[in-house]
């Protein structure tokens, strides 16, 4: 079959700004949404205040904690659960057929994705210091831990948004991001638990995100050995996203 | 086949023919399983081609929780020359200002909200999937319209429709196509003028040889379906004769006769039945 017409090109749009345009467009459809605010900011900043108070007023132990949670709830919510309805929706069909390509459209969402973590750590921050946090900050530590955590549950959101239905991926990118807070020895330190099971635990994104956190926030130490373990979960769910993610 | 330029080209066929398929592979969404696809003189996959079509999705390809003129302001972005999405919306009949999400605009108004996204870049080619589907009869006349006056303005079109009127009315070429193959191709004069033919329902299995030997050698009858019978040539008051005739012979009445040329809608069905003959065998 051919389909013929004049051949007058006219230029196109950089990918610095589809890129641009498209994270703006992702970020303005999240900030509206009251769900993603509550998952984003209000749990993570309820959550703090409860442990606090739980933990006599320890919020030294528990601001780390909780940035390692509201980071996985921004991975979680804006892109697993926003990828999967936009595959369920056609929008994302659509956009293949405009110059949008699928690496502006990823690094448009990492670009959101980073910056609404950033907006979420920097809340959760603020709180804490009035709260009395006084950090011993490991700064390449810190920041390598957040952008490395970050990547991992991204990827992971992608594999899900990617592989499943919606419906599925929104029960069950809840259900994980439960499980993990709880018994991903996030809010219960895997320290606390019994010898082999927390040494297995140990070794899960979220437990390796919040030890992270916690040792380049809390004592100024490198966390080389989790930064390892999140850089090889990342590349784990990267390899997954990029056989099973289709895009309708 | 081909869909020519500045002219609109219909694609039309029975449902599971492969005309949404067809469809995606022109706007470059999956690979031709076979064959080859040039859309303006490139692959459709190409990015080049992308700022130069406008496509309209039979299934989705909207935000529900955007509004309509903030999706056509981000799409806007996206393309190197585009029109006034304000402008583009009052052309669909959707008011611009409106609050509404997407997901709250009925059925007709998110079809009009997508071929709005479909005409914002100006494009010189235009594919739309069913473009009128689930639209009332004003709603589908405008959009009838605006289809029609990108025409006029030289943009080439190829869209799909089960309304054989909107191809009556708006299309320049029809190609008709049953399981995944084109069965007819060719303007509406030559499609239908192509079905010159008297065609008439009786009991099923008659021996036609005679009525053929009292017609001549410049007609052919066949039965292409059980009790459907077809006489193919120029329909003469003589032709009418000779059918009435052989019915009498066989003491049959002709039930549902169809004089002169063959409507659009007959021929979809010869090739929905074609296919589901073709089904068959398989």
């Amino acid at each position: 079959m051919t389909v013929s017409a004049s051949p007058t090109a006219p230029a196109s749009v950089s990918a610095a700004h589809r890129v641009s345009a498209h994270a703006r467009w992702e970020l303005r459809l999240l900030l509206r949404n009251g769900e993603q605010i509550l998952v984003m900011f209000v749990i993570p900043l309820v959550l703090l205040i409860a442990l606090t108070f739980a933990r006599g007023g320890d919020v030294d132990g528990q601001a780390p904690i909780v940035m390692a949670v509201s980071l996985m709830a921004t991975c979680v919510t804006s892109l697993a659960i926003g990828t999967g309805f936009e595959r369920r929706s056609g929008a994302l069909k659509f956009l293949a057929t405009t110059p949008l390509s699928r690496l502006d459209l990823l690094l448009a969402k990492a670009v959101a994705t980073a910056l609404l973590s950033a907006i979420s750590i920097a809340a959760i921050a603020l709180v804490s210091v009035l709260l009395g946090w006084r950090p011993v900050v490991n700064i390449p530590g810190a920041i390598l831990a957040i952008a490395l955590g970050g990547l991992a549950f991204a990827a992971w959101a992608v594999f899900l948004a990617g592989a499943l239905r919606a419906e599925a991926v929104l029960a069950l990118a809840n259900g994980i991001f439960i499980v993990l807070i709880v018994f991903g020895g996030v809010v219960i330190a895997t320290s606390a638990m019994p010898g082999p099971i927390g040494a297995i635990i140990a070794l899960l994104p979220s437990a390796a995100l919040a030890s992270a956190m916690t040792a380049s926030l809390s004592t100024g130490a490198f966390p080389g050995t989790q930064l390892l373990l999140l850089l090889g979960w990342a590349a784990i769910a990267a390899f997954l996203a990029r056989r099973t993610f289709t895009w309708d | 086949m081909m869909a020519a330029v500045g002219a609109v080209t219909a694609l039309l066929g029975p449902n599971g023919a492969g005309k949404s398929s067809t469809i995606e592979v022109v706007a470059g969404l999956r690979a031709a399983a076979g064959g080859s696809v040039r859309l303006l003189g490139c692959d459709p996959a190409d990015p080049a081609v992308k700022p130069r079509i406008g496509v309209m999705l039979q299934q989705g390809g909207l935000y529900p929780t955007a509004r309509p003129l903030e999706w056509l302001q981000y799409l806007a972005r996206l393309y190197p020359r585009h029109a006034d999405p304000s402008e583009l919306l009052e052309l669909v009949g959707i008011d611009p200002a409106t609050r509404t999400t997407t997901r709250r605009l009925s059925g007709g108004e998110q079809q009009r909200v997508k071929l709005a996204a479909a005409l914002l870049p100006e494009p010189e080619f235009l594919i739309l999937d069913e473009p009128t589907a689930g639209l009332d009869p004003l709603a589908r006349r405008n959009l009838l319209e605006a289809i029609g006056r990108r025409r006029d303005n030289g943009t080439s079109i190829l869209l799909t429709t089960h309304q054989l009127d909107d191809v009556e009315n708006l299309a320049d070429h029809v190609v008709v196509i049953a399981a995944g193959r084109v069965v007819a191709a060719g303007t509406l004069d030559e499609l239908t003028g192509a079905h010159d033919a008297v065609s008439f329902g009786a009991p099923m299995h008659l021996d036609t040889a005679p009525l053929a030997l009292s017609l001549g050698v410049d007609y052919r009858v066949e039965e292409p379906m059980p009790g459907r019978y077809l006489v193919h040539g120029a329909p003469t008051p003589r032709v009418m004769a000779g059918v009435t005739a052989w019915c009498s012979d066989h003491g049959v009445m002709a039930e549902g006769l169809i004089v002169g040329r063959a409507s659009l809608e007959q021929i979809v069905i010869d090739a929905a039945d074609a296919q589901s003959r073709a089904e068959e065998i398989q």
